[in-house]
């Protein structure tokens, strides 16, 4: 199963956003890295790194990034990772969280998954 | 080496309020605690790297900058100091054109991992100018110091030059036309940075 690694400058809403999303599908593999390791807001190298390792298998793994030093922070992790199948999903992270952890229950795969992130960005929530 | 670089990292201590207020204008407040936080992990880390060859000591220091900095600058100048210790491989000595060949690997790897060029209001503004004055002295024969001089100015003209134009990279960027008229943080700590290596020389 596809690994969901969650990556915010804020710890509360990595973990908020892996709860929810867990919630979603009990069957999901979730780990955020959000905060630095104080727990202040920031995005640290150590904790993104971890997370990959903690939900890593052969199958990959997804990170969902909130925003800039997110993403470049990251980028670095995937770099220092050069042998492993890690993919970062450029999508809304609540919505995309969400998405992510119903599709990878279900034995989604890693490239498979980017195409269906592409939707969250236009989600709808307030039905016509 | 491990002077320069601690005299580096006490600059940009002392310049720590500095960089905040600037990034408080503009930012999200935090360029200056970033980088002192930054910068006190490398100055602990430096006599562990005292013995090392010039490549892994910049290496070391920007490894410990992406784990401690937390903002944008720390995979940004982590990048630059890490593509610049690959520069420097094995050297234990640095001369103009060494120097000018590490700048030129931390402009590169700036460019790769902040996705941005000159003119978008960034540390790129500083050290973009200075490396084309540094190449340019040193390609007339000036001695390294008077090349780093111009790039200094160089630099200098760079973070009045950010004054004039509009954010389009990070935080700053969501105040669009508002922030014009300020300083960017990160071309003034990369001003920090050279101004620190000149007086060091």
């Amino acid at each position: 199963m596809v690994g969901i690694v969650i990556v915010s400058h804020s710890q509360k809403l990595a973990e908020g956003t892996a709860e929810l999303a867990q919630m979603m599908a009990a069957k999901a593999v979730i780990a955020p890295a959000g905060g630095l390791d104080d727990g202040s807001t920031g995005t640290s190298f150590e904790k993104i790194y971890q997370a990959v390792d903690d939900v890593y298998s052969d199958d990959g793994v997804a990170v969902l990034m909130d925003m800039g030093s997110a993403v470049m922070t990251t980028e670095m992790v995937i770099e220092a990772m050069d042998d492993r199948k890690i993919q970062m999903m450029d999508c809304p992270l609540v919505e995309g969280a969400v998405l992510a952890a119903v599709e990878t229950a279900m034995g989604t795969t890693l490239e498979e998954l980017a195409e269906k992130l592409e939707t969250t960005r236009t989600m709808k929530k307030i039905m016509e | 080496m491990i002077e320069i670089l601690q005299a580096v990292a006490k600059r940009i201590e002392a310049e720590k309020d500095f960089l905040t207020q600037l990034d408080n204008e503009i930012g999200d407040g935090d360029h200056g605690i970033n980088m002192a936080r930054g910068f006190q992990a490398v100055e602990q880390k430096l006599p562990t790297l005292a013995d090392k060859d010039i490549g892994a000591i910049l290496k070391g220091v920007g490894m410990q900058l992406v784990s401690t900095v937390g903002g944008a600058s720390g995979p940004l100048y982590g990048t630059a100091f890490m593509k610049a210790g690959a520069a420097c491989k094995d050297k234990m000595e640095l001369d103009g054109a060494g120097f000018a060949a590490a700048l030129d690997a931390a402009i590169g790897g700036i460019k790769m991992r902040g996705k941005a060029h000159e003119g978008e209001k960034t540390m790129l503004d500083a050290l973009c100018p200075a490396y084309a004055a540094l190449q340019e002295g040193l390609a007339a024969g000036s001695d390294t110091k008077a090349a780093l001089e111009a790039a200094v100015a160089a630099a200098e003209k760079g973070v009045e030059y950010t004054k004039t134009i509009i954010a389009t990279k990070g935080r700053a960027s969501y105040l669009g036309e508002r922030s014009i008229g300020h300083q960017d943080p990160g071309a003034t700590s990369s001003l920090y940075m050279l101004q620190t290596i000149l007086a060091n020389l």
